[in-house]
This record gives C-alpha cells, structure tokens and sequence, in this order.
C-alpha cells in the first residue's frame, strides 16, 4: 500500500504564468509557463494557452518541486490540543510542503494497524496535503519487544521509529534491522545514550557551564550513533538518523557513508541555524532535543548538508501548549514548531548570504527526503504529479504568533523578520495554499 | 532674524521614567554598578549600628518575598532590609500556598502582580524563574537564587564582606572549592569577583566542576593544594539535595572530605574563608576552620542585610549615582 494518504478532495486546474521554474533534479532553469490539468503537470512552456483554467501570475517568483517534511508531531491521537491532522497539514501546505511524514510518538502509540488505519482514514478527510505515518519499532515505544512490521507495513507505515526515545538495547536494534528486512520501510533512529543525558536541559558546553544547566554533550548522540552505524554495516540494512545535531554525528555519518553503508540522515532548520548563544534568553522555546549546538556543530551541519553527506531537512516540527512552554526553561518541554518557517528561515540565512545555493536547499527540502523514505520525489515534469511551491524571494515577513496556521506557536523564531514566503502550494494535484 | 526653535511636544513632557530594571543575574551589572551598590551598602551599614534602625526612604513601596525553596538567611535578610527601609513586606512562601494546589508560576505572578508589588523577590528551584516572573509582572525582579543559575545579591555581599576585609578586590586571587556544578553561588561568585578583577580559581573533583566553565575566566585545579595560593578560599556547600540519585559525581562524602575537604591543615595561617551556608561542617569544611578568627562567615551573614538594603534601594530610586549615593547619606 502506497504509504501517503491523499486527502480525498477533487484535484485542480491551473496555469502558473511567468514564473523561473527550478528543478535542480531536472535540470530546469527558466522562465517558463506551467499548465496543469487535473492534478498533473500537462505543459511546459512559453505563453501556453489557459485552456479556461485558473492563472497564477508568477512573474517574479520562483516555481521549484514542493517540499516534503520527513519529520512532523501532528500529536494526533492524544493531544489534539496541540495540533490535528488538519491544523498540521494546513501549516505544512502554507511552509510549502507537498507531503509530510507524521512521527508514532503519540498517545496511544501508533505500534499497531488498528491505530495506523483510524489516523489514515481521518487524513483522507481532514488533511490539506498527503501526510505519511511512520509506525513505532517497539511496542509503546518501550523498547522492549518489536512491533508487527509486516502487518505495519501492509497497512501503510511510511517508516519504522521510536523517535522521541532512542532504542537503547544493541540487541533489540539488530533485530529491528533484521526483521525490517521482511517488512521494507525505512528504520530511523533517535541517536541518544540517555545514561549521559540524564538532567540535561541544553548542550553541554560553555554556555551550559555558565548558565548552570545540566548538558546534553555530543557524545551522547554521536556515540549512538556510531552504535547504530555499525550495527547497519553488520547487518547490511539502511537506516535514517533522525535531526543530527553534533558535528562529531555528522562526520560518523560521513565515514559510513562512504564505506558504502546504506546510512542516510536529516537535520533542522534550527540547527543549522542557530546555537546554543540562543538559550541565554532562558526562553524555553529555545528549547529541543537534541539541543542547539556549537557553532562549529552548527558549521559541520550546513557543510554535510551541502556535501550531501545529510541529505535532507527536516523541521522536527513539535508544538506545544502555550501553557506548557509559559514555565521556567527547565520545567518546558522539549521542542519547537517549524513548518511554517522552514524555508524562510534557511533561505535568510544561509542561501541569500551566499552559504549553500538555492538548489541545494531545494534539493535538500524536496527530493532528499522523498528518497529516505522511497517517496516519489517531486518534479516539475510534463506527466508527473503536480506537487509545485511558487516561493516570492524578496518578500519580507515577520514572524509573529498571529500567522500560525498550527495550533501551537512555540517557534524560536518569534518576533524575527525573514526574507522569502511560500506564495503557492499545490500538493497532490490540488492547490493547498495561496497567500 | 534668529530662529525661534518651537519646543515639540515631547519636550513639554515630564521625563519617561528609566526602563524597569531587575537583577536576575550578575551579567545584568557593569563594575559601575556594583560599586554604586557596595557604596550604597556601606552607607546603610552605618545606619545599622543606631538605637532606631529603621528608615524612611522606601515607606509607601511594597516588596513581595516569593520563596520557593526553603531558606533561612536569604528570605530573612530581604524581609528585614525590606523593613528597615519602611516598605510593606509580604512573604509567600511555596509550601501552605496555591502553589501546593498545582498553580502555576505565571499564575502566581499574575495573582502577586494584582496587588502592585514594587519588587518581587523570588527564589525558585528552577532556572529562569525570575525571568518568567518578570514577563508576567509590572514589580522590579531580584533573583533570590535560581536553581544553579544564579544568586547575584550573594555575590555582592560577597564582594561586601572582601573589600570590607581586604580593602579592595582587584590582584586578589579567590580559590572556590567543592561543588561548583550544583552551586549558584558559584556561578553569580566567579561572575562578581572576575568583573572586579580578582582571579578565580576553582578547585574540586572533575565530576563536580562543569565542562567548560573556563570560559567565565577562571582557572581549574584538582588539587585541594592549590588553595595555598589563595588569599580567600571559598568554600562551597555539597549540596546533597540537587544532585541525581544514582549519578556517582563522588563515591562518598567520606571520601570527599579526605580528598577535599578545608582543614586547617590545608590553609595557611592569615587566609581568609567564606562560605555561603548553611555549612555541613566536617564535610566540606572542617569545624576548627569555621571558627577560626579568619573565616568571615558571620560577617558575610551581616553584609547581606546592607547590601540587600542597597538592592531594593537602587531598584526603586532612579538618578544619576552621586545623587543618589548623596541623597541616602543625607537621610542616613
């Protein structure tokens, strides 16, 4: 069963007009007239006719392959408060996104096909754009025995995890990858050794020392994930690891890749962007696991990211009540939204100051994802999918509690302004958003 | 003809108050504040001495105690320095409050914040409380001690009691030993004595001393030695009640005390020893050392008040400082 659950909705006509269409994977750069018909790309060209459908002006604007988020708490089921299938999708078709993939850190967990079939059904009817659900590896994500793959599998797991909790038994991982093998979806791992993360609040570092909080060292992550390295490279199975945040995790990734192990990974906007500097406001929306880092961790990630050695973004969008993040840091929960800020955020600071090029973030936000998880990626072809994001470069926006589409705003971003806004969103065919 | 500037209108205003002030942490002060607030101190230190201590200057303001975590020489010197200056004082302590009913902070804020508090003094468990006090209230916020964060009025009467002593603090060399990791004290001390230019040396077993703290400027030794060195050797508490079950930061306190404990052995005669309290005497410092006529434990105890005094003061008094520090002689 295909893992994405489209929203059962009627798919739409369009024409985008004058826009500079980007499609790295393509090889596409220009100015080009894009057509599409009941849901998929028809045309590309120069003044194509409308054919009576609805005119998009893009002039001036971008029109790349929508994004795809490989890693969102919609906190459904258990804490629809926070956020739902719709509120979610609704936040990701207005950051640009074409396809999300939900985390099984629910309430109950999503560890069985009876749980995994009523979120499918409630996404046909209250998503925005096709959302994945990735299953638990371990039943309630305790950690102690697997969950039924297979069964997982044939009803639709996107993906195997117990995000949030990293699976601390060596013994039980190797099963997990050996077992994986009969059901196929991809296996990511949360990389943290809990016994060294105990009573942390931040990174360990000077500014832990300072601010006297207990520290979340690097080690604690890189030395997971060196264990679950070397576990796939025995058992000669691909795994994901999920939001690296060290730069010693990025260069075990490196070595293993090229070793020729099947290892892939993904990292944050916020990572990738800010540093532990940022916790001295004591905010706790400055607060997340794993924590922001260094700034030579925040450097390692950008230059892995635009290497390849981590091929895909991924916001870790994780809402929360408001009432729940208003406590003294150490009290708040871990996590930040990001799906409405996820582009913009990486578009100001690290393509318009000449960091990485915009094609590699495009790439990275787009079809690096998809391929972690065997997604079709998006392209801009004649004949595919029309999963298209039409991005306004030079427009400025402030971020502001206001404009969330998520029912939580607990960015890290508040108050800042940022250059480059999703115009349009058309997701699986249909138009999900339109500024 | 000369031009007639007319006035704007912002000029017919009366002044726009300064912008609220806290201290939540010693990073909040320059070297000319606190040497506004320990010249302050000494001026109100003078008025201790007198058959009627009490004072006019803050009579009308009201100060809230907002207590958290238990606490005998903090809560009780805010109370009386408070007092001592003729503001209202309310004391809410965590325990027998709404807080036992599952209220939260920013609840309590808003609730103490009805009642137009001038100041709210707050002591609390966690890191960043204050900070969330101040978000949610009108009232100036002094940090009491939050988690291992901070506990800056500690470190003033600190600095209080060394210049009182020692006559100054720049060139003098200060060795904190023991449990710096779960120590506020530590963190708001090494702050204080750096920004007045003494030299910190913190001295301890490695699980105990935070990865990185060289970066507030202080050195690390292992070695209880080092305290020779040192004109003053803090020492700190080990403070048994912050640290994790389980964590092994030391085997035992027996074998602490043998390794680091301040004994009189250690010392050499004429050094000067602090300590914050409350003491575990015969742990991390010995009895005889607490005694002697060389620990300034009781003066530090008695510094609090002025300086506490000079705290709230400061807070709610705005003006240039020679005025200021000229107004207080003239009440005094």
């Amino acid at each position: 069963m295909a893992p994405l659950t489209a929203p059962n909705r009627p798919k739409d006509d369009l024409v985008v007009r004058g826009a500079r269409v980007l499609d790295p994977a393509k090889g596409v750069d220009a100015v080009l007239d894009v057509r599409v018909d009941g849901g998929t790309i028809a045309e590309l060209g120069a003044d194509l006719d409308a054919n009576g459908h609805r005119v998009i002006d893009g002039a001036g604007l971008v029109l790349a392959p929508a994004f795809v988020d490989p890693h969102v708490h919609l906190r459904t089921p258990g804490r629809e408060d926070e956020e739902d299938i719709r509120s979610g999708t609704r936040a990701a078709a207005a950051g640009g996104y074409c396809a999300i993939l939900a985390m099984p850190n629910t309430d109950p967990v999503v560890d069985s096909a009876a749980v995994l079939g009523s979120l499918r059904e409630r996404a046909r009817a209250e998503a925005e754009i096709p959302v994945g659900f990735l299953a638990a590896i371990t039943k309630g994500q305790a950690g102690d025995e697997l969950t039924e793959m297979v069964e997982l599998a044939e009803a639709g797991a996107a993906g195997f995890t117990d995000d949030g909790q990293p699976v601390a038994s060596p013994g039980l991982l190797r099963r997990a990858l050996q077992y994986g093998a009969a059901a196929g979806p991809t296996i990511a791992l949360h990389c943290e050794e809990r016994t060294l993360t105990r009573g942390g609040q931040m990174h360990e570092g000077e500014t832990s020392a300072e601010l006297g909080f207990g520290g979340y060292p690097s080690i604690a992550e890189s030395l997971m994930v060196a264990r679950d390295l070397a576990l796939a490279r025995y058992e000669e199975r691909p795994v994901h690891l999920l939001h690296l945040s060290a730069r010693e995790s990025a260069e075990e990734l490196g070595r293993a890749r090229d070793d020729g192990v099947a290892a892939t990974g993904e990292v944050t906007p916020h990572h990738l962007c800010a540093t532990d500097d940022l916790v001295r406001s004591l905010d706790a929306n400055t607060k997340m696991n794993p924590p922001l880092r260094a700034e030579e961790d925040r450097a390692a990630l950008v230059e892995a990211l635009r290497d390849g050695t981590i091929g895909a973004i991924a916001t870790d969008h994780a809402p929360h009540a408001r009432h729940e993040k208003e406590v003294p840091f150490e009290g708040a929960p871990f996590g930040v939204t990001g799906l409405e800020t996820a582009f913009s955020v990486l578009y100001t600071r690290l393509v318009e100051p000449g960091v990485i090029p915009l094609e590699t973030l495009l790439e990275r936000m787009s079809a690096g994802p998809a391929r972690v998880y065997g997604l079709e990626p998006p392209r801009i072809a004649r004949g595919a999918e029309a999963n298209l994001v039409l991005l306004d470069l030079a427009g400025a926006w402030r971020v502001e509690e206001s404009g969330f589409r998520s029912k939580s705003a607990n960015s890290w971003l508040l108050g800042e302004t940022l250059v480059g806004r999703v115009a349009l969103t058309v997701a699986g065919g249909r138009v999900a958003f339109a500024a | 003809m000369a031009d007639v500037r007319p006035l704007v209108r912002d000029e017919l205003l009366p002044p726009k108050p300064p912008e609220r002030r806290h201290l939540i942490s010693i990073g909040d002060l320059t070297r000319d504040d606190v040497e506004r607030l320990l010249t302050l101190a000494r001026t109100f230190a003078g008025t201790l001495d007198r058959d009627v201590k009490k004072l006019p200057t803050l009579r009308g303001r009201t100060v809230v105690n907002l207590f958290y975590e238990s606490s005998t020489r903090t809560s009780s010197s805010f109370e009386l320095a408070a007092k001592r200056l003729s503001a209202d004082v309310m004391s809410i302590k965590a325990s027998g409050s709404a807080v036992d009913k599952g209220e939260s902070l920013k609840d309590t804020a808003l609730t103490i914040g009805c009642y137009d508090p001038d100041v709210i003094v707050i002591r609390h468990p966690e890191i960043g409380a204050p900070n969330l006090v101040a978000r949610f209230t009108e009232a100036h916020v002094v940090n009491a001690g939050d988690g291992k964060h901070q506990h800056p009025t500690q470190a003033l009467l600190d600095l209080y009691t060394i210049v009182e002593e020692l006559g100054s603090i720049d060139g003098l060399h200060v060795a904190i030993v023991g449990d710096v990791l779960h120590s506020r004290v530590a963190r708001s001390d090494i702050q204080a004595l750096r920004l007045m230019g003494a030299r910190v040396t913190l001295v301890g077993p490695p699980p105990l001393i935070p990865r990185g703290i060289e970066a507030m400027g202080c050195e690390v030794s292992h070695e209880i030695d080092t305290i020779r060195d040192a004109d003053v050797v803090y020492v700190l508490r080990m403070q048994k009640e912050r640290m994790l079950a389980g964590a092994n930061y030391v085997p035992s306190l027996r074998e602490y005390t043998a390794r680091w404990g301040v004994t009189p052995e250690r010392l050499r005669p004429g050094q000067k020893v602090m300590h914050p309290g409350p003491m575990n005497r015969g742990v991390e410092i010995d009895g005889a050392v607490a005694d002697a006529a060389d620990a300034l434990i009781e003066r530090q105890v008695r510094s609090g008040l002025a300086v506490r005094m000079a705290v709230l003061y400061d807070l709610l008094t705005h003006g240039p400082v020679g005025v200021k520090v000229a107004e207080i002689q003239a009440v005094a």
